[in-house]
């Protein structure tokens, strides 16, 4: 038997390297957090953008950006506001719900305690148990809005809290790992639903109920002044779409995202001397290049919902190859609860 | 009684039980100028104010999630251990006569442990019954022949003391393998002096925030031989287990990670955890897991909380698991009556601190003792432990005592028995205003090259009027405990 190490001394003295169950659960964090305030954002702009003569209009393309039609309608007869809202904020049975994902991301913080700053763990405890807590009585119609603006807020605070405290090391970029994944995988689904909206119907373009849509998608990317301020008087259904793709400034656009993720996994290659960061990297500049070399008119011309799913395939393969690199199946297939056993798929 | 010289402001009302009081009823004529002070200040409270301030420290403690773990079916309950917002306060000589005396006990049952595990002369000199010790449920046969670093088996050890009646500090058990509680008591400490600050002002309390620190350095102290900068970790059975909340927070001060039993990985005899690098060498376990489930291949094998080969490496000397495994059999009941002489066999010294008499059925006089006057006993039987099969003489029916006489005379080795303690009492907010409530003192020391005490300890109190029970799940809380520098 030949004598091979399989493990090699360290590389820098005194560096501490992250515990892989700690890189994962960092990333996690960040998505959930990140996916609720999504979530909230959407619910929030379809309730107030739902038409008058017809409320209950809009709210199916809610579940089919999640992808939930299936267990949606094991539960509810018809997508109304009442029952979409009920599944998708506190259902505890639907793992997309808000509840739900409060409960992992609640998981992965009490994990990470000795890692995270006392002001991340507080706030995250107060924030989790509150939304644990809600029941039918907080999500009637007439106080939708405020608890989506304070379930916005409240992940919004989490991101500046993490910001201003969290140590630079290898958790902090695992975390801008999670939560620009986790953007780019909302981008996309948010943009393939969304996108037949845009259309001219039988009304003529430039009409009211059209600006109303298009705005309605912006609102719910948080696009709406960004793109007022860069695209005064261009609001087309192209201009949005490559808005929301394409755009370098705009942070939560697809180019943004992957920009983001691509310099992380440059520093845990570089800074922190991590291996298997390389073909995760060309896999998001093959992402990147097809971005930047096509115009936004070629995309939808050549098929908007096959690129789009083609880029929600690659996106999954690339949290799947950081999951092989960072945290090796060894360690991934014994769960800790329904936290992980969510995390799991995808 | 009434107290006459602090019939005034919050102790107006305080009814002074006919036991030692720690700050109102000590014995002693002219209090330490410290602890008079805060006599003083503390009468010139306004109830109200100090339950405005309790609220506050509830509050903060929920935030913060200072919490033990409750579970059920679904959702895992987070409970604040209660806090008192009085301190218990100790003055310098009290400590230092604590202090040298836990320290003298950490020394024996080191001593004691090493013997029993290799040449046996203290069973060999009949000291201590050989049964007791070989037939020991937690005696463990892969300790036997193992040197641990600097013959330390008991890294972290917590001494349960109370007070009598006199104010003498007794030993009521050794707690040798995982001793919890001491994350309540730094916490307690800095909410204190947040929410307390005009109490404490200009006092020389004696700091607790150095407990990290010198844990991580023992830690270190004892890792293998011929490790520059030894990786020490704290091993925990994870977010489920009750005490985990402790097990973050030692982690933290300590500045190590916090790993679990699948981040920890064992190949030819070495341990590394898993990290995203790859895999990376451990030099030395703060375990907060029980021996049975440390290692599936030697212990319990359903345990799906251990490293499978960790005993193998720990028993070729490639790391060092603290405390060292088998050192239950040192705080057992039965082996705890023989603390003083195991005291007086290995350092020929008397004991600092006396156990409480205890009568050890198992010997003639004992047993003789104990039968002529157990309705004024409490007889416990040795391999039980929380309360089970266990009677209070005092409280016991003629039915009951004719029973219990008739087991003694059946099996007298399994039972022991002590006199019923009238335990010290602390001024407590209670819901009726501040009343006296019972106490006893948890210190805690590391041991590495040497041995310290953390300056305090957790004060845990009962309560329940009357009650002399102060464990979390029976109704007990914790106090701040102030140790005077002077």
């Amino acid at each position: 038997m030949t004598q091979v190490s399989v493990f090699p001394a360290p590389v820098m003295p005194g560096l501490r390297n992250l515990l892989s169950r700690y890189a994962e659960s960092t990333m996690w964090l960040a998505r959930y957090m990140e996916r609720i305030e999504n979530l909230a954002r959407l619910i929030d702009v379809t309730s107030t953008s739902v038409s008058a003569t017809n409320p209950d209009a809009g709210w199916d393309s809610v579940i089919r950006i999640n992808a939930d039609e299936g267990l949606f309608f094991q539960r509810h007869e018809t997508a109304g506001e009442r029952s979409v809202v009920a599944f998708y904020i506190t259902d505890s049975d639907n793992p997309d719900s808000i509840v739900s994902m409060a409960r992992y991301a609640r998981e992965n913080a009490r994990v990470l305690r000795p890692l995270i700053s006392t002001e991340m763990w507080m706030h995250l405890n107060v924030f989790t148990r509150w939304v644990m807590e809600l029941g039918p009585d907080d999500v009637g119609a007439s106080y939708l809005s405020t608890l989506c603006t304070r379930l916005k807020q409240d992940c919004q605070t989490h991101f500046g809290i993490t910001e201003g405290t969290l140590y630079r090391d290898q958790a902090w970029l695992f975390y801008i790992l999670g939560k620009n994944l986790e953007r780019a995988d909302q981008i996309t689904r948010l943009i393939d639903i969304k996108y037949h909206t845009l259309l001219p119907s039988g009304v003529g373009i430039g009409s009211d109920i059209d600006m109303s849509q298009w705005t309605s998608v912006l609102r719910s990317a948080a696009a709406y002044h960004a793109f007022r301020r860069v695209l005064p008087e261009g609001m087309t259904p192209a201009n949005i779409v490559g808005f929301l793709l394409k755009n370098d400034g705009f942070p939560r656009s697809l180019s943004t995202s992957l920009r983001s993720v691509y310099s992380v996994l440059g520093s845990l290659a570089g800074e922190y001397r991590l291996r298997h960061c390389a073909p995760i990297m060309e896999r998001i500049e093959e992402l990147r290049v097809t971005l930047v070399e096509q115009t936004v008119e070629d995309i939808i011309m050549r098929g908007l919902h096959e690129y789009m799913d083609w880029i929600q395939r690659e996106l999954r393969q690339i949290q799947n190859e950081i999951a092989h690199a960072f945290w090796p199946p060894a360690i991934s297939v014994q769960s800790i609860g329904p936290g992980h056993m969510e995390q799991m798929q995808d | 009684m009434k107290m006459a010289a602090q019939a005034a402001g919050l102790f107006a009302t305080y009814d002074i039980p006919d036991f030692f009081c720690e700050l109102l009823n000590r014995g002693d004529d002219i209090p330490p100028s410290g602890l008079q002070l805060v006599r003083d200040r503390l009468a010139h409270f306004d109830l109200a104010e100090l339950r405005r301030r309790a609220a506050a420290v509830e509050a903060q403690f929920y935030r913060l999630g200072i919490t033990f773990t409750v579970y059920s079916d679904r959702e895992a309950i987070d409970r604040v251990l209660p806090f008192d917002v009085i301190p218990r306060v100790l003055t310098a000589r009290e400590w230092d006569h604590v202090e040298r005396g836990v320290q003298q006990r950490v020394r024996a049952i080191n001593l004691f442990l090493h013997d029993i595990y290799h040449d046996r002369h203290i069973l060999n000199d009949g000291v201590v019954p050989r049964d007791l010790v070989l037939g020991n449920a937690n005696y463990c046969q892969a300790m036997v022949g193992l040197d641990v670093p600097g013959g330390v088996y008991v890294h972290i050890n917590g001494t349960d003391l109370v007070r009598d009646r006199e104010g003498r500090f007794l030993v009521l058990e050794d707690n040798a393998r995982t001793p919890s509680g001491v994350s309540y008591v730094l916490e307690d400490r800095q909410m204190m002096l947040r929410l307390m600050p005009d109490l404490a002002r200009g006092l020389n309390i004696r700091p607790v925030d150095e407990y990290g620190p010198r844990l991580h350095r023992a830690l270190a102290e004892v890792a293998p031989t011929g490790v520059d900068d030894p990786q020490v970790v704290l091993l925990s059975p994870g977010i489920y287990n009750a005490a985990y909340f402790e097990h973050v927070f030692l982690a933290r001060e300590m500045g190590i990670p916090l790993v679990e039993g699948r981040d920890l990985m064992v190949e030819e005899g070495r341990v590394y955890m898993r990290t995203v690098a790859g895999p990376r060498p451990v030099h030395s376990i703060y375990r907060r897991l029980n021996d049975d489930f440390l290692d599936p291949q030697v212990f319990n094998p359903d345990s799906m909380l251990g490293v499978p080969g960790l005993v193998d490496a720990y028993r070729r000397g490639n790391v060092t698991l603290a405390n060292a495994i088998g050192t239950g059999v040192a705080d057992d009941k039965a082996v705890y009556a023989y603390m003083p002489r195991i005291i007086r066999y290995y350092l020929d010294e008397e004991p600092i601190l006396t156990n409480v008499e205890t009568h050890i059925c198992a010997e003639c006089e004992g047993l003789e003792y104990t039968l002529a006057n157990i309705e004024r006993l409490v007889v416990k039987p040795v391999g039980e432990s929380g309360g089970y099969g266990l009677l209070i003489g005092p409280h016991a029916t003629q039915a009951e005592l004719d029973e219990f006489r008739a087991l003694l005379r059946a099996n007298p080795a399994n039972y022991i028995s002590q006199p019923v303690i009238s335990l010290s009492v602390s001024p407590t907010l209670c819901p009726a205003g501040v009343e006296a409530r019972h106490v006893d003192l948890r210190p805690f020391a590391v041991t590495g090259r040497d041995t310290w005490v953390l300056p305090g300890g957790l004060s845990r109190v009962a309560l329940r009027k009357g009650s002399l029970v102060v464990n979390s799940s029976q109704g007990g809380g914790s106090k701040d405990t102030w140790v005077l520098a002077s």
